[in-house]
């Protein structure tokens, strides 16, 4: 029995607890690229860029709370900068859709056009975050580091095998289960929720019926650079924020995105899962659990990893060539191609 | 007629800017610049070859540009015999195995029906195969690798001269381009952009992490050249009176035979690494100009017109009768090979392969803004693209310096914000990248050389 649960807490630990809320993060990146996708019609593939300009403005608040002696008691003093960020952000979005992609919008130009001058964007954003607060790795995390210890686990279940709960992890999965109840309450009983909808559904249709898409425009960038931001912020609480990651972030939010049904926001959030669970299942050596469950005569020999650690982003990736291969239009009904 | 003046005008304007660095910094940076422009250019026109002639939006190019590199190691290293006989047997097993995979799988595909059944099959197929292949890699990898890791630790190569990797890295691209255009051509054109990003990322992630093919991040150095070594010219006669005779009226000048053969010496050393440099440019101009007269005979033969009308318009092209699917598996494996090509050019130069060093934002991206600046679909376009952007990359740091100086002039010298900005000036080039896309993407989406238009 102890076997059993020494197993499970194993699992839990390394596996469970850590993709949970990996997957959280992206899920709250790939919801913001599926709004874009889903309301402006294009592949943004500026977005983890984004996500490193607004996380890059909570550190500098952090700082400068911080400077002030403004803590936010066991809680990292990241969160109370987090709106503040939010607030630049949303400025910096609406100012780059204002001079730039509304000039194509107005064109209705194709998707591949807007695809390429978002990476135009992305070059930009990239520059203005490393010139800012340059390309090194930074942690920002302060306050209560841990909930559970190992060690206090080990000594409260007196198993062997120990589960320690980062904060970090519980702020994650809990702020995201908040953002997402609000911008699914949002999009389903709001009228600007409904006629953002309406819009991704039938553009003419909506325009026929009244609705004012600048507007949706504008709620759609707000939502948006608030999620990058809160997603940027979550995954440089929990690891650190360095530019570069931010870029290749970008790869997995795509996939989850796409796994999930793009343009589909349920989509997005169980697409964000799907990929942190395949690739900490397929790159995590279980050797260790099965020693605790099967007799020792049948105990494995190598570590029982199905791929190296090294191949973390490729099973992301793999996953997203099968599913646009097998079922392009995602695990949710997304926008067919 | 405007048109003939306006590429000799953007041509002759660049060669100016070049000259220029060439008179103000030194000949060996403008020299190092035009071989890096030369490399770019042939890269760029790879990616027009696909996204100028058929539409298609590659942005692997990273991942072919990497493949080119791997070619360069595995055609011009010597072969590591030990780690050959150690492990070489076991690899080639697992690659039997591989191949078995494969065709099993493809077996299935054709002869079972969509269904469960058919996933479950591919499934086992494959988890199977990975635990049997398990069996024979590993051990082999852990063999390879032990072979005296710091200097070799991988299987090395076939030992012939470098200069054949640029027609296998040509080869392997394509070969790999044929694989992933099998898969992914046929999604639409961002989602195609998106799935190309992730392959590449997977083709490095192998490169970076397959110690026993490429050493992975501990890198190959001290590939073989195609031209002389520098050490080797300042000792041979032939160059030094070839120096002597060129610089003649300046040694002239001087009396004293101890400092006539010191600034000897000195043009000697000057001297070799130029002309390493100027060996170089020959090789890479010959290549750009075959390639050049290659893809400019393609676009104007009627399969240039066909791939044309299947990028204007799709569905007229397939009602005339034209494989669409096929064209444009075609075109990707072209334009892959090109940049493979240029990847393999671009390894022999630099003499070493780092794997860790390829990132998208250098070497898919940049290719993008020089194909879209230069003018998509004009191959004059493309090696003009290469050129101006790369030109601006490599000096957008100095000029950004020179900028911040001036703006900051009258700041104290100790002022944080001057001290800081001086420090992040290498990152405006990011910025001015970014800006000249968007402005050229707004106001002359054609490119500074459009593409000719047939017929009005």
């Amino acid at each position: 029995m102890s076997d059993l649960l020494n197993a499970l807490v194993l699992l839990a630990n390394f596996l469970f607890i850590p993709a949970l809320s990996y997957g959280s993060q992206l899920a709250l990146g790939a919801l913001g690229v599926t709004l874009v996708f889903g309301i402006l019609r294009f592949a943004n593939f500026a977005h983890g860029d984004l996500m490193a300009f607004g996380t890059m403005f909570t550190i500098l608040l952090t700082w400068l709370l911080q400077s002030y002696g403004i803590n936010f008691g066991f809680l990292p003093t990241a969160l109370l900068a987090l709106p503040f960020a939010i607030i630049i952000t949303i400025i910096f979005s609406l100012l780059v859709d204002r001079y730039v992609f509304r000039f194509y919008r107005l064109k209705k130009s194709p998707p591949v056009t807007f695809a390429m001058v978002s990476i135009g964007v992305m070059f930009i954003t990239n520059a203005i975050v490393r010139i800012i607060i340059g390309p090194k790795d930074r942690r920002f995390f302060d306050g209560e580091k841990f909930i559970i210890k190992v060690k206090e686990f080990k000594n409260l279940t007196g198993l062997n095998e120990g589960l320690a709960i980062k904060s970090t992890q519980v702020i994650t999965i809990s702020i995201t289960i908040f953002l997402v109840a609000i911008l699914f309450w949002f999009l389903q009983r709001t009228r600007t929720g409904k006629s953002m909808r309406a819009f991704s559904d039938n553009e003419d249709l909506a325009l026929l019926s009244g609705i004012n898409p600048d507007k949706v425009v504008i709620f759609t960038w707000l939502i948006v650079a608030a999620l990058a931001t809160t997603a940027g912020v979550l995954y440089g609480l929990d690891k650190s924020f360095k530019p570069f990651t931010y870029f290749s972030i970008l790869l997995p939010i795509f996939a989850a995105a796409i796994v999930g049904g793009i343009g589909s926001p349920i989509g997005a959030v169980v697409g964000g899962y799907v990929i942190a669970f395949s690739e900490i299942m397929v790159t995590y050596a279980y050797k260790k659990f099965f020693i605790y469950l099967l007799p020792e005569s049948l105990e494995p020999q190598g570590l029982v990893q199905l791929l190296s650690t090294d191949y973390k982003f490729a099973v992301s990736f793999s996953i997203l060539v099968i599913v646009l291969l097998v079922r392009p239009s995602g695990i949710f009904k997304g926008k067919t191609l | 007629m405007r048109r003939r003046t306006k590429e000799i005008a953007s041509f002759t304007i660049m060669a100016l800017l070049l000259c220029a660095v060439g008179v103000g910094q030194s000949w060996s940076v403008s020299l190092a610049i035009i071989n890096m422009c030369l490399i770019s250019a042939i890269m760029a026109m790879g990616a027009n070859i696909q996204w100028g002639y058929a539409g298609l939006v590659n942005f692997g190019v990273m991942g072919f540009t990497a493949l080119g590199g791997l070619a360069a190691v595995l055609v011009s290293y010597s072969p590591v015999r030990e780690a050959w006989s150690v492990g070489g047997i076991n690899m080639i097993i697992s690659l039997l195995i591989l191949i078995a995979i494969i065709f099993a799988i493809r077996f299935v595909l054709r002869f079972l029906h969509k269904g469960l059944k058919r996933y479950v099959i591919i499934f086992a197929i494959l988890f199977l195969g990975l635990i049997i292949i398990n069996q024979f890699y590993k051990p082999a990898v852990i063999a390879i690798e032990d072979v005296s890791p710091a200097k070799t630790g991988f299987l090395g190569g076939f030992g012939l001269p470098i200069i054949f990797s640029w027609f296998v890295g040509g080869l392997l691209a394509a070969g790999v381009a044929f694989v992933i255009g099998k898969i992914t051509l046929g999604l639409r054109a961002d989602y195609l952009a998106i799935a190309t990003l992730g392959i590449s990322e997977i083709v490095i992630a192998v490169l970076k992490h397959e110690d026993w093919l490429t050493r992975g991040v501990k890198n190959v150095i001290g590939l073989k050249r195609p031209v002389p070594y520098e050490i080797d010219l300042q000792k041979s006669d032939w160059f030094i009176s070839l120096i002597t005779k060129f610089y003649n009226s300046r040694l002239e000048l001087i009396e004293s035979i101890e400092e006539k053969q010191n600034l000897i010496n000195q043009l000697v050393i000057e001297g070799s690494s130029i002309f390493v440099k100027l060996c170089y440019m020959g090789l890479f101009t010959i290549v750009l100009l075959i390639v050049l007269y290659l893809s400019n005979a393609a676009l104007n033969s009627p399969w240039g017109r066909m791939m044309r009308a299947i990028r204007d318009n799709e569905v007229s092209a397939n009602a005339m009768g034209k494989n669409i699917v096929k064209r444009h598996l075609q075109v990707f494996i072209l334009g892959s090979a090109v940049v493979g090509i240029a990847g393999a050019m671009m390894t022999t130069h630099d003499g070493l392969f780092t794997p860790g060093s390829y990132q998208p934002l250098r070497f898919t991206f940049l290719i993008w803004v020089m194909v879209i600046v230069g003018g998509s679909g004009n191959n004059l376009g493309s090696i003009l693209g290469g050129f101006v952007v790369w030109f601006v990359w490599i000096e957008a740091a100095p000029f950004a310096l020179f900028v911040i100086e001036l703006a900051t002039s009258g700041l104290d010298h100790e002022n944080s914000v001057k001290i800081h900005l001086l420090n992040s000036a290498s990152y405006f080039r990011y910025l001015i990248m970014g800006a000249t896309l968007l402005l050229i993407m707004r106001y002359r989406p054609k490119g500074i050389l459009p593409e000719k238009t047939r017929y009005v």
